[in-house]
């Protein structure tokens, strides 16, 4: 397979052709020629690039991403000779790429790396020769011409790639255990059942990048031994199902998926499955139960799915993420990825941030950069320049870890230590005005709602739970309660099957653990010190700042507010239901929470 | 996602045709569960029962498919679907205060269709969309960055 160094892609957009697009590429490849680069730059078509009726011919030249507009026949020479003899940006005909308006993908911080976003609101994900103009489907086929299955094991466990879905499994020593196995058909699944609440990524790079995903399969396929594979997307993202669907039709289209792949004699194909809306799918073998179309129950581990998974088969399951840097580790090397990260964790991670923090959503940053950096230097500190309080890692069950740990590194080891996880990469930033109670009765509302109801422990012991912290959020807290918790929290632990039984205790854990206090406060003084808890509570009007405007009275929906015009008003607390309106509304600020 | 109630006889036909498109194999229960919930508004009874004639397996089995899954639904809702983030990122942003005010509004709890079918009022897990939560979907419309005042706005979108 050639490689090339550039790719141009020519717009041959309806009113780029009426504008000449077609000679304008004819006679870029003739100076392509006479220059004797033909062997190092690709010229491409693709779809629109900039505004046809403005921009047109326009071209784009990857992978500096510099877009040339309003171009004839007579600048190619001079272009050629600039921007791929001399490698300057021809600046009088480059346009500059119009940032691009995406409340969840900020332009790369200075402590970001992108490797898995590389393509993210780059390329057009329907469009597979943009993937292609970037290195994609190079690493396919050097993997397919090139390698024995064995030296893709090798060089992904050299890499030190481990599974991005939050469990940390060396991803070269599973495909390694799936080939090892016997099976009349073998299997590649990739786990796109991002369910964690606040988790993004994975959906960005479905929607995004889809080939980086197909691709990471197909060479995953190759050296575990696979012949069919299937993506399983949860419903709630029906965009990516659909961006899912194109990329592996094209794909097909493109000889690169099916019989015969690159015309070599490995077949491999493609499908994604549609989940409908049951979080614990997520868990590997629930996932395969409901691939199999029943209710996505979790069973006990061994025989682990490598050995016998879908339809008793040996099947290898990865995340999106995964398998999305598998190609870059093939065409960059093992070396390059280790030079990324931290200790055991290689390689870059991305997060998505939420919460009390300036800068939400999806970053990516190498394994071992802290807590501390992410939160102030990628997302620019909390908001409203509040005070920090905890920082909730790798979703519903992952454990809520407070200021004292902002220089912990990112990395598998190092958070399981501390009591949290890091998941599937979720972060939720908590300011100073959050109750940890019922922070952490509100991760238990999730994880009872989503037990599956196997396991005794999870199905009651999350319920129990629950009641508790409800109890407490109520002020009806009793001092044995604490340590009732902490005891349910190791009974449904120790006992459950799944990932999710035996992490749905963190969020309660980690809290007593570190805002204990809180539940004491609740508990002995029936206070909540964030003033959150509705009945603990009471709304009062400050005397002297309150201007008798009337404002609050008229508005309150209960009628709880009386005074005269210009006389300070006063709220009745046995009819006051706490809903905050008269703060909110109030323009001098009288209305305090105690 | 207005449906109107389909006869007995359609159902079947509906049924029948979804089985011969996708085939009778165990796997494709969950998709065609799916086309079901989508055209009749949920998995009625004699879709159950054509189902099981079709695919050759247990109503119990199917039954248990039907209601394991969130987004499959045995009962019939309401013309207008709304399906409420109750994640944490939702959450923590301001979430629950629209929550209040939305059962207020339409006068239902979580779960609840209101009596002239109108709405049904669903929560949902993260829909991963949290950059701009609280976040709420009608039908297949989504609403981000969504403040307690727009609420009655929002619905009044809706016939």
């Amino acid at each position: 397979m050639a490689y090339f160094r550039s790719h141009v892609l020519v717009s041959v957009d309806p009113e780029c052709v009426k504008k000449g697009a077609y000679d304008l590429m004819d006679t870029l490849q003739d100076e392509l020629v006479k220059q004797g680069l033909v062997d190092e730059i690709q010229v491409l078509e693709t779809s629109r690039i900039g505004d046809p009726t403005t921009d047109g011919p326009d071209l784009m030249v990857y992978p500096e991403a510099v877009h040339y507009t309003n171009l004839s026949v007579d600048d190619i020479p001079f272009l050629v000779e600039e921007h791929f003899l001399k490698g300057r940006v021809a600046q009088q005909y480059a346009q500059e790429i119009k940032a691009l308006s995406d409340e969840e993908l900020n332009a790369p911080k200075t402590k970001e790396v992108r490797v898995v976003l590389k393509n993210i609101g780059v390329i057009d994900p329907l469009n597979i020769e943009e993937y292609i103009a970037r290195d994609g489907y190079l690493g396919l086929g050097k993997v397919l011409t090139e390698m024995a299955p064995e030296e893709v094991i090798q060089l992904v466990l050299d890499s030190g790639l481990r599974g991005r879905g939050g469990a940390g499994f060396p991803t070269g020593l599973k495909w390694k255990f799936i080939r090892g196995y016997e099976g009349d058909q073998k299997f590649m699944i990739c786990n796109a059942d991002e369910g964690d609440p606040g988790a993004f990524a994975n959906r960005r790079v479905l929607e995004g990048d889809p080939h980086a995903v197909v691709e990471g399969m197909i060479i995953g396929a190759y050296a575990a031994g696979a012949t069919h594979g299937y993506i399983y997307c949860r419903a709630e993202y029906p965009i990516a199902v659909r961006t899912m669907r194109t990329a592996i039709e094209q794909a097909r289209n493109f000889g690169l998926l099916g019989e015969n792949i690159l015309g070599t004699d490995f077949s491999f194909d493609l499908e994604v499955r549609m989940g409908a809306g049951a979080f614990v799918c997520g868990e590997e073998t629930a996932l395969m139960a409901s691939i199999e179309g029943q209710r996505g129950e979790p069973r006990p581990r061994p025989p682990f799915p490598a050995q016998k998974g879908l339809w008793a088969q040996p099947t290898n399951i990865n995340n999106v993420e995964t398998y999305a840097n598998v190609p870059q580790i093939i065409l960059k090397g093992a070396e390059w990825f280790a030079s990324m990260g931290y200790e055991k964790s290689k390689g870059t991670k991305t997060f998505s941030m939420t919460g009390d923090v300036k800068n939400t959503g999806l970053i990516e940053v190498p394994f071992g950069i802290t807590l501390r950096e992410i939160i102030y230097d990628v997302g620019g500190g909390i908001k409203d320049d509040k005070k920090f309080k905890a920082v909730q890692t790798g979703g519903p069950m992952g454990g809520c870890l407070p200021e004292s740990y902002l220089d912990l590194p990112m990395d598998y080891e190092a958070l399981a230590k501390a009591g949290s996880i890091l998941g599937s990469g979720g972060l939720v930033v908590m300011d100073e005005d959050t109750c940890m109670v019922d922070i952490a009765r509100f991760f238990m509302e999730f994880t009872q709602d989503e037990s599956c109801g196997k396991c005794t422990p999870c199905r009651v012991g999350t319920r129990r739970i629950l009641e508790i912290l409800t109890r407490i959020c109520e002020g009806k807290g009793k001092p044995e309660d604490i340590d009732t918790l902490r005891n349910l929290c190791d009974q449904i632990s120790e006992n459950s099957l799944c990932g999710l039984g035996k992490g749905a205790p963190n969020p309660v854990k980690s809290t007593l653990k570190h805002f204990l206090n809180e539940y004491e406060a609740h508990i002995y003084e029936k206070r909540c010190p964030a003033k959150v808890c509705k009945s603990l509570i009471r709304f009062e009007i400050m005397d002297g700042v309150c201007t008798g405007c009337t404002l609050c009275a008229r508005n309150c929906p209960v009628n709880a507010i009386s005074g005269e015009r210009g006389q300070t008003h006063v709220i009745d607390p046995d009819i006051c239901i706490k809903c905050g309106i008269c703060k909110q509304l109030c323009p001098y600020d009288a209305i305090e929470i105690k | 996602m207005s449906v109107e109630v389909k006869e007995r006889q359609d159902v079947r036909k509906i049924v029948r045709n979804l089985v011969q498109k996708k085939g009778h194999e165990k796997a494709e229960l969950i998709p065609i569960l799916h086309e079901i919930n989508k055209t009749l508004g949920y998995i009625s009874d004699d879709a159950i029962q054509e189902l099981s004639k079709g695919m050759n397996i247990p109503t119990s089995h199917i039954y248990s498919v039907a209601t394991f899954y969130r987004m499959l639904s045995t009962e019939p809702r309401g013309r207008h679907v709304i399906q409420f983030c109750e994640s944490a990122p939702c959450h923590v942003v301001g979430g629950r205060l629209v929550w209040q005010k939305l059962t207020q509004e339409l006068g239902l709890s979580k779960g609840e269709t209101s009596d002239d079918n109108k709405w049904t009022l669903l929560t949902t897990s993260c829909l991963g969309v949290c950059g701009v939560g609280p976040v709420m979907v009608i039908d297949n419309d989504i609403y981000g960055n969504v403040t307690p005042d727009q609420v009655p706005e929002i619905l009044s979108n809706y016939e």
